[in-house]
């Protein structure tokens, strides 16, 4: 006979497994089963390229909840198996082995897959992503022969991972098309100082470099080979240059997506009782102005998560949470809330010399965004800002003697 | 291994054993009392593992830092006894704990 659930569940990480959780708080009695691609239950992502990395957390401290969490919630576990198809008219689930899944209602949570290098050399041994458990658990696993380390990708994953990896002891070089780190996500005040940082504690920055391909011996990457002609000896590289939403199978089904599969604001594709929710939800944001857009957050997953949960409940619920967002670099913490994206102006508030200081993003006057480095008070005092639209005078929010929240 | 009283946001109570070496919140965690969100896993980069701490602990506790402080005061119903669980490491010098699951903000 064929398995079937009232609410299948495909993707084992946070939002999927957040949308279990909040199911059975809203007293969901029917059947749940998740379904993932990977052998682990549900874990905790953002460990993977700090304290995991680093060996400070070993793996069962990162899990979202124990293993006897979930049959006593009565949650079907469904590990290491991959959905390749889904047939919304049947209400079926097909995993690679072959077996057929069905479900009354579907919440699609697989998050997306590295994007990988399409030079020659990307699949090599020593070449690694950092998306999941066993990602990690390989380059953990090489470190030892390991002493120079070149990060592919100024973004939050090669830096973070590139802060753990220095204090290890590898020298490490990160390699940035554009001309500043994390130049997609903040602005240039914020780029320029996590540069600094990372240089000062031996990290080499190099910006505006374009990779050719990644040398090889024995099949073992050696180096990489930049387009200028220039050699990077090393024996890992590492890959951080964001993701593709893993959304091909419900595509293929007939979902309205491309870059995501798109959602209303209550969560749902475009297929019958087929839901979206975390990284590969694309959705209008309204704190990106109303724009489509995928978030890749914890927050998101667990927001959206929590919202579908209610309207599959009988409680409609919009998805409408403030985005916010961390990043552990060193003794740093960044926090961010809303969303920086299309910003007209910067204010920086604080100086960055002293390593604890705000950057706070306008559009057209009104606060969009705050990335707080070591400012625990103003990302907690900024988010009403956010959430308000509020249009302060800059050089009020540009001083810090006045508290965001007299604003 | 230490007792720890954890009472849900329904006034139900669980008294459980947590091993020595981990947080308050990876104890209510592990517990199994799932209202307990701890968004960013114990890194106090959030305040969705608030809970209140029973008076009797107050002095047993350690202190709280100055981001503790902070990201509690972004909790709509602080109180004199809040805390972020994830910042109190549990062990038997704090055996017997009780504490109160914050309500949900």
């Amino acid at each position: 006979m064929t398995a079937h659930y009232d609410i299948l569940i495909v993707g084992a990480g946070h939002a999927g497994a957040q949308a279990a959780i909040a199911l059975r708080q809203a007293k969901f009695e029917g059947t749940i089963a998740i379904v993932g691609d990977e052998p682990e239950i549900p874990y905790e992502r953002p460990p993977l390229s700090k304290d995991y990395l680093a060996g400070d957390k070993p793996f069962e401290r990162i899990l979202i909840r124990p293993g006897a969490f979930w049959p006593e919630r009565a949650v079907e576990m469904l590990t290491g198996r991959r959905v390749v198809a889904v047939d919304p008219a049947a209400h079926t689930a097909t995993t690679v082995d072959g077996a057929t899944i069905g479900y009354g209602r579907l919440i699609w949570a697989t998050g997306g897959s590295p994007r990988s290098l399409i030079c020659s050399g990307h699949n090599l041994v020593g070449v690694h992503a950092v998306r999941n458990r066993a990602d990690v658990d390989r380059l953990i696993g090489e470190l030892a022969t390991t002493s120079r380390v070149v990060v592919i990708g100024g973004g939050y994953i090669g830096l973070e991972a590139a802060a753990v990896l220095t204090k290890l002891g590898k020298h490490v070089t990160v390699l940035e098309a554009m001309d500043r780190v994390l130049a997609r996500v903040a602005g240039e005040p914020l780029s320029r100082f996590y540069e600094a940082e990372h240089r000062a504690h031996g990290v080499e920055v190099r910006l505006g470099v374009t990779v050719d391909c990644i040398e090889e011996a024995d099949g073992r990457a050696t180096g990489v080979h930049l387009a200028d002609g220039e050699i990077l000896r090393c024996e890992m590289v590492i890959v951080g240059i964001g993701i593709i939403p893993a959304v091909e199978p419900l595509l293929a089904a007939g979902a309205v997506g491309g870059n995501g599969v798109r959602v209303d604001s209550q969560c749902r594709t475009s297929l019958p009782d087929i839901f979206a929710i975390g990284d590969c939800a694309l959705h209008a944001n309204a704190f990106a102005g109303g724009a489509e857009i995928r978030l890749e957050s914890v927050q998101n997953a667990n927001d959206m998560a929590n919202a579908l949960a209610k309207t599959l409940t009988g409680n409609p619920t919009d998805y409408h949470a403030v985005p916010w967002f961390w990043s552990n670099q060193y003794d740093l913490r960044l926090q961010t809330v809303g969303l920086s994206t299309g910003h007209d102006a910067a204010v920086l508030r604080g100086d960055p010399a002293t390593r604890s200081f705000s950057l706070i993003y306008l559009k057209q006057g009104r606060v969009i965004a705050l990335d707080c480095v070591n400012m625990v008070r103003d990302y907690v005092q900024g988010r009403s800002l956010v959430v308000e639209g509020k249009s302060p005078d800059p050089a009020k929010l540009a001083d810090t003697n006045v508290a965001l929240k007299e604003l | 291994m230490p007792d720890l009283t954890i009472v849900a946001r329904d006034g139900t109570e669980h008294v459980v054993e947590a091993d020595d070496g981990l947080s308050v919140m990876e104890a209510i965690r592990d517990a199994g009392v799932d209202e307990l969100m701890a968004i960013c896993g114990g890194c106090c980069s959030c305040a969705t593992c608030h809970v209140y701490v029973d008076d009797a602990f107050a002095d047993r506790l350690p202190s709280m830092s100055e981001d503790e402080d902070e990201l509690l005061d972004s909790a709509s119903r602080r109180r004199p006894q809040s805390r972020l669980s994830c910042q109190i490491p549990f062990d038997d010098s704090l055996d017997g704990l009780r504490i109160t699951i914050a309500p949900e903000e």
